[in-house]
């Protein structure tokens, strides 16, 4: 079948949906979605609909980004604009029924933002929320808008058009596009994607791979899964016009097991690309031929480094191998030329070819274009997915798209790039987001992790959360990494302690630049950044517990104390009978006192204390034994 | 003839043949650069760390000497300050992970851990700081010709590197992360239990005291032959003490097996000392053995033969030993007994 | 051996072992190298590793197997028929070395007429085979150069075992693959120094060097070097020695260190020969299975204590070194028999040690003429040697073939039957073979470890044969053949194709050999070990 077809059919199927008599449901079913019971959700409309006789569209889509909304769904009803609504528990969704659906009122009190002809409504355009309005949508064009497992979607809204633009080309004509784009890797390592795959064209050997790196490890990280959920097509196509710019035969998704719903999804979009021509042999006619298959990792944080991914595609121990070696792109999978790229970097590649490359490098910074995608989580209001211009700063991402601190609390540091990323104090808040910059702040731009910190994180035991994953993830091959990290994470467990010695931030210093600077691969020579971006800005935090035995941010149990404020206390009992270690003595109506050599710091007591009394309290150190 | 290249290293000129790294043409050049993991059999992974070197010239960089080859104009240091922390502090790792009572280990003076120790030295108090494990892990004492110590192992590979790129067994592999990271065969079994060959060319190369040689008893003097079983004729020096055969290990000159030996080579010679061998000629009295002095026997045999001559005599010789006992045994059946009724067990 | 020497002039290995690592196919038939030239073995899966082709040609599927690019599972004694099936292919797709044949060989066309009953569909009936895996072996064999043939016992203890060995050589000439380096036929041989012991005349028919005993020449030669008369009639060899000591024409044996109770085909045949003899001499370093039945048992010395030459497999002569004093009272063979020479008022028997031996052995021996001790002390080396400057060979046949006419002879086959075949009373094949855990038995047996490690005898038999026969895994068995019955434990592996078992021979515990087949191969006087006709009967 001709593409113009392929495309008209495609089109029409999209029409028909937006033109729809029927009021059409919109569910955000991806994982976040499903977990936050997005699939009762949808069960209850559709018993709903059932029940009162109603004929509706239902479509699953991916996911919009804002994790603290969910289950998210859409409503658009014949000729109305599509209204986001946040949280729609079951009860919600039977009222949105009743009210919306049946009768005629949008609810605006349950809406997120309505996206279209906002005419009466008194609902706020999705785009202007400050949620939003920071944002720039690039890679996430799509996302809760279409049905991921519809192929007809995707084309629809220019899907494949890049492919068939790109089998037209020179495939060094494709190359000079990506250049022109400026993009780079998104899995981190922010290599020039056009010279990667000048240099995977250039490879004399006639077999040849792409390969899509889907391992995404980072704990708290989930931007790969949602483009993979949400858009698994974008990747295909960014891989088959890879294969063709290369002219490799062959496609591998290293995809993690643990992505089961990510998994269905690109199987699906394989045997629908297939079953249409645009994968597999003679693609649209062109002669040009590219198969696709997954490959299901067994979860190894390591395996998302290059070559331990192809080590263990090859049914080889993932470790990676030591430099200098010869690049993938001349030895990769199967000793053959391999380009490996992330999947948000060949997600982007469509819309280059499409756009033409200028478009992408109007967007960001100098050196980094486009845009950039995080998963922001921690002390945030609103936690979730963004997509933003490459450039713009810690603060606006934090305190616009992110809502400010939760709690009310202060900022203390943002940690960027995953568990060996660095921890950036607030003097980086006006620092812009892009490779160089993190990189120069003594960070990294990673994959796409962004962890927010207040007040109440420890920084000494932030570092120590991080190393232990390190720890535990290193391959084992290297003796810096392997026993480099152990020993610091020894260390670091002494000090939130209240083991701490005097050298230890020294010897910490020593160790971690050694595991920096001498460790085999890009996963131990960054191993050590929290510890040394905390040592570095957070030094007095380290000096607090070792010398004074005290943890200000309360977050250190064996450097902290609980005590019972006299004034306060009315003898109420409570916390003495809540208490498990039996360590809260006083008779009844009379000031109850902690024995500290019995408190085991649970803050059972503080939590039980009531609030009209606000008696016990958390203070940093450990106090004598007595109480105060 | 390779090309010859030209570099420095710690300010002395040096010529390298293309394509060697800079740790072979430095321990070539009696320049000790330290490493673990480095085996010259085997392909380079840099894993240990410790090779680092500086590279000035075009390059400027901290590089692993074990991968990287050498080049025109390069200017190598194998101290620097830098170098030698970073060395510090991995060798501090390395102790730190390690049984280290050194007297009672068969590789105690020839350990390669402790030429690093002894090369670079260390920061006792940082090592003070440091913490060993915890609990020891099992000694693997499965197989009967060795034992697998994973508390003095330094997880360099080399054993599985020697299993997989020189045997292509692939017995043992890595297993595990982290710190739990081990050397083990599939499944973790006991190393019996594994597709282990037994050839015992890990134990050879193992460069700690982790895999050795079970009841090693260090030799007086060595003497090279050939080995007696099978026809490959490997290369065999054997380590003799007290009038003992107490090891073997294959003769690297040999151009049969280039020092590699199979698990019969490497610990069959242990029935040269087996108590059931004969140690004086026996001649059989009314249905049993009594032992007898050479002349008694010899008399008693050559009398015998004398009066069997020609044909009705046969010999059959052995593919055991050597040639000239072959020679003269059939040279004896020839010119003394007048048959060429000889012949060995070639056929079988 | 006897084929090779017809075909091409030499029944040794035309190459060296290191060579096989750099030949770009390798077929290996009849051998099981892992376990029984386990070195050997290193080089053909580096060959593997850098990219060679291997080809495995084998009853059972073995280690190597792992390694190979095709595995050819033909039924025990069909190598004639498989090997003869390769070349039809490569004659019917012009693959063969049309100059090669023409300028090096001859007896050609005889040899290409005989082909004709090997027709595919004929080979993949006896073989098994099936056509596609054949024409592919061929192929890649054929089109892959240097190529490199090894075989081992699975070749020459057959009843047909010189035509299988002439098959092989058949292959190498047709294709142009002799006679350069990693190109060639190679029979591993099994002992240490079977290799020497044929060179210095240990065989019936001819004095050191392959020199026959029936030339009046080389008689005279010999004669004159050792100041007595000799006869000319060949010998008998090994096998029907034993015949001859059962029919009673020989009474007087003298047995050097072999065990044949435990390593002689249809084994209780050769004990009750042994029994008949009137005087048997055992000389040897245990007191074996067989030293029981002696009159007197000689303590020999091992090769630790004792000076020599060991000649290895690729002609590779070496220095043997004593390395510790000898047990007990035993003494070095030479010396034993040199003692019995002069108490028989033997001639040219005062040699002073092993190094004026391996003079008088260079001197009568063309191809050790150039071997000395003084020169092995600088390193071994391959014969042939003819002058004190040579520097020894390493492959053979580069310019001409040993041959009287200096070609290479092709030979032409026809499919033989194995001496034995299966019945409704005795249904399956046993086929036996070794461990990699010892060697014979005398030796490997006094070793703990080895014990440990293969510690008894097992009958190796495909899933569907056992569970026809209702046995399962460690069960005990009676195997029964024609010949003789044995006890044994059963292990159930699909290494073994259907209808075929096998077992190995080291265990006295386990006499395998009262099972096997003494029927000779015609020219070699091989028994036909590898093709015995069996059942197995539950305990």
């Amino acid at each position: 079948m001709k593409f113009s077809e392929i495309k008209k059919r495609a089109d029409d199927e999209w029409k028909q949906l937006q033109q729809s008599k029927e009021p059409t449901l919109f569910i955000g079913a991806a994982t976040c979605g499903r977990s936050a019971g997005a699939l009762e959700t949808k069960k209850t409309f559709q018993e709903e609909f059932e029940k009162r006789g109603i004929n509706a569209n239902i479509v699953e889509v991916g996911c919009l980004g804002p994790c603290w909304a969910e289950p998210l769904i859409s409503i658009v009803k014949p000729g109305g604009p599509n209204i986001f609504y946040k949280n729609v528990t079951a009860k919600r969704a039977t009222e949105l029924v009743e009210k919306f659906i049946i009768g005629d009122d949008p609810l605006p009190e349950f809406a997120l933002g309505l996206v279209g002809d906002k005419g009466d409504y008194d609902i706020p355009v999705l785009w202007d929320l400050p949620n939003f309005k920071a944002q720039q949508r690039v890679l996430f064009r799509n996302f809760g808008f279409i049905d991921p497992t519809n192929i007809n979607h995707y084309i629809a809204n220019d899907g494949y058009s890049g492919l068939e633009k790109a089998i037209s080309m020179e495939q060094t004509a494709v190359i000079e596009e990506l250049k022109t784009s400026g993009l780079r890797g998104r899995g981190g390592g922010g290599f020039p994607a056009g010279r990667k795959w000048e240099a995977g064209l250039q490879a004399k050997e006639k077999e040849k791979y792409v390969v899509c790196n889907a391992d995404e490890g980072d704990p708290g990280a989930f931007m790969d899964r949602s483009v993979l959920e949400g858009e698994p097509h974008s990747v295909l196509e960014g891989m088959i016009i890879a294969g063709y710019t290369i002219g490799a035969q062959k496609g591998y998704i290293y995809v993690r097991a643990e992505y089961p719903l990510a998994v269905k999804r690109l199987q699906d979009a394989i045997h629908q690309a297939t079953d249409m021509g645009l994968l597999g042999e003679d693609i649209l006619g062109s002669g040009f031929s590219f198969e696709i298959s997954l490959f299901q990792g067994a979860g190894a944080f390591v395996c998302g480094e290059s070559t331990a991914l192809t080590l263990s595609m090859e049914g080889r121990r993932g470790m990676p191998k030591a430099s200098p070696r010869p690049r993938t792109t001349e030895e990769g999978l199967f000793d053959k030329p391999t380009l490996l790229n992330n999947v948000k970097t060949f997600s982007y590649v469509p819309q280059i070819i499409n756009r033409g490359g200028a478009w992408l490098s109007a967007i960001g910074t100098e050196k980094s274009k486009g845009t950039a995608v995080f998963a922001l989580t921690g002390m945030v209001n609103n936690c979730g997915l963004i997509e933003v211009p490459m450039g713009l700063t810690v603060r606006e991402i934090i305190y616009d798209i992110g809502g400010g601190i939760s709690n009310d609390k202060t900022f203390k540091a943002v940690q960027t790039g995953g568990p060996s990323g660095g921890c950036l104090p607030k003097q980086f808040l006006d620092t812009p987001v892009d490779y160089d910059s993190l990189k120069a702040a003594g960070s990294m731009m990673g994959s796409g992790g962004m962890v927010i910190m207040d007040e109440t994180t420890c920084m000494v035991d932030i570092a120590r959360y991080f190393l232990d994953f390190t720890q535990k993830e290193s391959c084992g091959q290297c003796t810096l990494c392997k026993l480099g990290t152990k020993q610091m994470l020894n260390i670091l467990e002494d000090i939130v302690d209240g083991k701490g010695q005097p050298k230890d931030i020294d010897i910490l210093l020593e160790i971690g630049k050694a595991v920096n600077g001498g460790s085999l691969c890009g996963l131990g020579q960054s191993a050590a950044n929290p510890v040394l971006t905390t040592i570095k800005y957070f030094r007095e935090e380290y000096e607090e517990h070792i010398n004074e035995k005290r943890c200000s941010a309360l977050a250190c149990k064996a450097l902290i104390s609980y005590c019972i404020d006299a004034d306060k206390c009315k003898g109420c009992t409570i916390c003495a009978k809540a208490c498990p270690a039996d360590a809260i003595s006083g008779e009844k109506k009379e000031v109850h006192v902690i024995d500290q050599s019995k408190c085991i710091q649970c803050g059972m007591c503080l939590e039980k204390c009531p609030k009209k009394f606000r008696a016990v309290e958390c203070v940093p150190g450990r106090l004598n034994e007595g109480g105060k | 003839m390779a090309d010859k290249i030209e570099l420095t290293i710690n300010g002395q000129s040096v010529k390298a043949d293309k394509g060697m790294t800079i740790l072979e043409t430095a321990l070539r050049k009696g320049i000790y650069i330290p490493h673990l993991c480095h085996h010259h059999d085997l392909d380079p992974v840099g894993a240990c760390r410790l090779c680092l070197v500086e590279i000035a010239g075009k390059w400027t960089k901290i590089a692993i000497s074990c991968k990287t080859e050498v080049q025109d104009g390069m200017v190598v240091r194998t101290e620097t300050p830098e170098i030698n922390e970073m060395r510090q502090v991995t060798l501090e790792l390395l102790i730190a992970d390690h049984d280290t009572d050194c007297l009672a280990c068969e590789q105690n003076t020839k350990c390669a851990l402790q030429r690093v120790a002894d090369h670079v030295g260390v920061n006792k108090e940082r090592l003070q700081r440091l913490k060993s494990r915890e609990v020891k892990a099992p000694i693997d004492d499965s197989n009967p010709f060795f034992n697998f110590d994973p508390n003095r192992c330094v997880l360099c590979g080399i054993c599985v590197r020697t299993c997989d790129e020189l045997q292509n067994v692939q017995a043992i592999d890595f297993a595990n992360r982290g710190l739990g990271t081990k050397i083990a065969g599939f499944g973790d079994k006991p190393r019996i239990e594994s597709n282990c060959e037994s050839c015992g060319e890990c134990i050879v190369r193992c460069p700690v005291g982790a895999l050795t040689e079970k009841d090693y008893m260090k030799p007086t003097h060595q003497v090279k032959t050939v080995c007696s079983f099978c026809g490959c004729g490997c290369g065999l020096i054997l380590g003799v003490r007290d009038n003992r055969l107490v090891s073997a290990r294959g003769d690297v000159s040999s151009p049969a097996n280039k020092g590699r030996l199979c698990v019969k080579g490497r610990f069959g010679y242990k029935f040269v000392n087996h108590p059931d061998r004969l140690t004086s000629p026996l001649i059989k009295r009314n249905g049993e053995f009594v032992k007898a002095e050479w002349d008694e026997a010899l008399d008693l045999v050559a009398d015998t033969f004398s009066k069997n001559k020609g044909e009705k005599f046969a010999a059959i010789s052995s593919a055991k030993t050597t040639n000239e006992d072959n020679y003269v045994l059939q040279k004896f059946a020839r010119a003394v007994m007048g048959t060429n009724n000889i012949d060995h067990c070639a056929r079988l | 051996m006897a084929g090779l020497a017809t075909s091409l002039g030499s029944g040794s290995m035309t190459n060296t072992i290191s060579e096989l690592g750099g030949a770009s196919v390798i077929l290996a038939i009849g051998t099981n190298t892992t376990a029984t030239h386990p070195i050997v073995a290193l080089q053909v899966k580096n060959a593997v590793r850098n990219g060679s082709k291997l080809i495995v040609a084998n009853p059972k599927e073995i280690e190597l197997c792992k390694f190979a690019d095709i595995f050819l599972q033909h039924k025990p004694g069909t190598d004639v028929p498989l090997l003869m099936g390769m070349m039809r292919v490569i004659l019917e797709e012009e693959l063969h070395d049309k100059s090669f044949i023409q300028s090096r060989c001859e007896d050609f066309d005889a040899f290409e007429k005989s082909l004709a009953e090997f027709d595919l569909d004929t080979v993949e009936k006896l073989t098994g085979v099936p056509q596609d895996k054949i024409i592919k072996a061929a192929r890649i064999y054929a089109t892959q150069t240097p190529a490199s043939i090894i075989y081992c016992m699975g070749i020459t203890q057959h009843v047909h075992g010189t035509d299988n060995v002439l098959a092989t050589s058949n292959l190498a000439l047709l294709t142009g693959n002799i006679g350069k380096p990693s190109s060639g036929v190679n029979p591993l041989r099994g002992q240490n120094n079977v290799q020497g012991a044929c060179d210095v005349g240990c065989l019936p028919n001819v004095y050191t060097g392959y020199q026959a005993v029936a030339i009046p020449e080389i008689k005279n030669k010999f004669e004159s070097a050792w100041g007595v008369a000799l006869s000319d009639t060949p010998g008998l060899t090994h096998t029907k020695i034993f015949d001859a000591c059962y029919e009673g024409s020989i009474s007087t044996l003298y047995l050097v260190g072999e065990n044949p109770v435990l390593s002689e085909a249809d084994a209780s045949h050769a004990t009750e020969a042994m029994k008949k003899v009137d005087f048997m001499v055992v000389q040897d370093i245990f007191m074996t299975e067989t030293a029981e039945l002696a009159d007197v048992v000689l303590p020999a010395v091992t090769f630790a204590e004792e000076d020599g030459t060991f000649t290895n497999t690729e002609r590779r002569v070496q220095r043997v070194r004593k390395a510790i004093d000898p047990v007990g009272d035993a003494k070095p063979d030479w010396w034993i028999a040199c003692e019995l020479a002069k108490r028989l008022n033997g001639k040219g028997f005062e040699f002073s040690g092993p190094e004026e031996i391996m003079e008088e052995i260079s001197s009568l021996t063309p191809a050790y003429k150039g071997i000395s001790y003084a020169r092995l002390e600088k390193g071994s080396l391959q014969w042939p040697c003819p002058t004190t400057d040579h520097p020894g060979t390493p492959f053979l046949h580069a310019e001409k073939f040993g041959t009287d006419s200096g070609k290479g002879k092709f030979k032409p086959l026809t499919y033989r039957k194995p001496g034995e075949e299966t019945d409704g009373e005795f249904p399956l094949i046993l086929t036996t073979d070794r461990s990699l855990y010892h060697f014979h038995s005398t030796m490997t047996r006094r070793v703990y470890g080895l014990n440990v490690l293969a510690k008894e005898e097992l009958l190796n038999i495909h899933p569907e044969d056992a569970s026809g026969l209702g046995v399962e895994n460690g069960q005990m068995v009676k195997v029964v053949s024609r010949r003789g019955e044995v006890a044994v434990k059963v292990k159930v592996t699909d290494i073994c194709p259907l209808g075929t078992v096998s077992m190995t021979f080291h265990f006295a515990e386990t006499p395998t050999n009262l099972l096997t087949c003494c029927e000779l191969d015609p020219v070699a006087k091989t028994p036909g070990t590898k093709v015995c006709a069996v059942r197995v009967e539950g305990l």
